[in-house]
């Protein structure tokens, strides 16, 4: 399996970490706010749950023997065949400006 | 027809032309009082404990492909309970003592071999810790031996004692841990559920379940709709896949773990030998082949193989423990598919929809689970309660903080 990194090219997975599903969205932490039944149930299903998907997935890796950007790659989990490399950062702003 | 030295010489002087099938053929019924989703080692455990131990035999087994074609038939067939934490000490002993009696209870020859199970400690730290493993199992009556450097050589000298960086200084030794005929424990739990009447029907993959006011009502197939009082689940790998029919979402990431066999050779390796500074588990089959093992890849995976550079890190930590391994070519690899639990510990457990329960989460701990498994979640379906065994096994430890995380490595299942 070889992830084209949008900084360095086509590189083998060997230079990179895997985190995980990029999809999920971290529940507000707003100290102030009352940790109550909803945001419990919020938070256990961004800490615990995943969709789990076979077929494309948008998953976190970072290139750690490489530039150390984190990527948004998103891969067919049946052929392992990358259909598309993001910066995570470039994924993140997006998400800020226009919602998700 | 019961297996016995009998029945071996009657058919040997027959030619061995009067064996019939294992198993019957059976046809699917409109409706079941229990169906197990999964035809591998833990779903044929249960359809045979759920026979034996409960008395309900009005089961079907479905199964997408053939019986035993998922990871009881990937897996590098190694047997232990020495685990360390409360929840899980007494569910893998009593298993252990379940394979101990196994081929007495199914007539069926698994090779059970309590060959040991020797994990190798290679730092005063990982020595504590182990002793502290050793002590946590003998608290729950199972065996353990600390070894040091001088017993460990004298039982498996050929071992690289004096390596650099992570020299030998001793083991934590299971004696009643080994290996078992991997591909036996399914095909003898099938025939001990089919003669128990179980259907046990192949080919017949869950495409729907169907839930009506909270409670089961059957599932649909690739053979049509079948009503059911009760329905299991067991397949995993793909858990995610088979709950989200029932609109559940899980704690779960499948992941793909390799294996390897090497090309065979006279017998070299008596035990199971683990190696204690990276991740490698090594055993020999009774053909003569090594069959070794290491870490999953690492990512979500559905593809059943896995990449060059997991291949090359098994076999660097194998020639870290036994360099004369380098000489010997490697016959194949292959994968399975792993439900990696976000605690490391698996799930036997009712779930929110009345009548449908759940064994998931096994990570790439299945095999020496097999008949535990199969027992607990006869017991949890059978009463509609879990056993003391698989009470910690819940589905909503997640939410309540009861996890059972062996390596306390958190909520990242690529590392458990």
């Amino acid at each position: 399996m070889r992830i084209d990194c949008c900084h360095c090219g086509p590189r083998g997975n060997e230079e990179f970490v895997y985190l995980g599903d990029a999809t999920l969205e971290r529940p507000p932490a707003d100290p102030a706010a009352p940790l109550d039944e909803e945001a419990r149930t919020r938070w256990h299903d961004y800490v615990y749950l995943r969709d789990n998907p076979a077929g494309p997935h948008r998953e976190l890796w970072q290139h750690v023997s490489g530039c150390r950007a984190w990527l948004v790659v998103t891969r067919d989990t049946r052929t392992h065949a990358i259909l598309k490399v993001e910066s995570a950062r470039d994924v993140a702003l997006a998400r800020a400006v226009f919602g998700s | 027809m019961r297996y016995s030295l009998l029945s071996l010489i009657s058919q040997a002087l027959k030619g061995n032309t009067g064996w019939k099938p294992v198993w019957r053929e059976a046809e699917l019924k409109p409706a079941y009082d229990v169906i197990i989703v999964g035809g591998g080692g833990h779903g044929l455990a249960t359809a045979f404990y759920l026979a034996k131990v409960h008395g309900i035999t009005n089961v079907a087994v479905l199964e997408k492909g053939w019986l035993g074609g998922g990871n009881v038939g990937r897996n590098t067939t190694i047997i232990r309970s020495n685990y360390l934490l409360p929840g899980n000490t007494p569910f893998y002993e009593w298993s252990m003592k379940l394979w101990e009696g196994l081929e007495q209870d199914l007539n069926y020859n698994a090779m059970v071999s309590q060959r040991g199970v020797l994990n190798l400690y290679h730092s005063d730290a990982q020595r504590d810790a182990y002793a502290r493993r050793g002590n946590a199992m003998r608290l729950n009556g199972v065996d353990a031996e600390l070894l040091d450097r001088e017993l460990v050589r004298a039982m498996v000298p050929y071992l690289d004692f004096d390596n650099a960086r992570f020299p030998i200084q001793g083991g934590l030794l299971q004696r009643r841990g080994g290996t078992v005929r991997h591909d036996a424990v399914a095909w003898g739990y099938a025939r001990g559920a089919d003669q128990r009447g179980v259907d046990l029907i192949q080919n017949c993959e869950v495409t729907g379940i169907r839930v009506e006011g909270g409670r089961i009502v059957g599932v649909d197939t690739a053979k049509g709709f079948v009503r059911a009082g009760k329905v299991g689940l067991a397949c995993a790998g793909n858990s995610s896949r088979v709950a989200a029919l029932a609109g559940l979402r899980l704690p779960i990431e499948s992941h793909v773990l390799q294996a390897f066999v090497s090309e065979g050779v006279k017998p070299l390796v008596h035990q199971v030998i683990t190696f204690g500074a990276g991740h490698f588990y090594i055993s020999q089959s009774d053909k003569g082949g090594l069959v070794f093992g290491g870490d999953i890849d690492g990512y979500n995976s559905y593809a059943w193989r896995g990449n060059l550079p997991t291949i090359e890190d098994v076999c660097e930590s194998g020639m870290a423990l036994m360099p004369m391994i380098g000489r010997l070519r490697l016959l194949r690899s292959w994968g399975g598919l792993m439900d990696m639990s976000m605690d490391g510990s698996p799930i036997i457990d009712r779930t929110p929809i009345e009548g449908l329960y759940l064994n998931a989460g096994w990570c790439y701990g299945g095999f020496k689970a097999t008949p535990a498994s199969g027992w607990c979640f006869a017991h949890t379906i059978a009463r509609n309660e879990p056993h003391a065994l698989n009470a910690a096994f819940r589905l909503d430890r997640f939410a309540t903080g009861h996890l059972i995380d062996e390596k306390g490595v958190g909520a990242q299942p690529n590392l458990h």
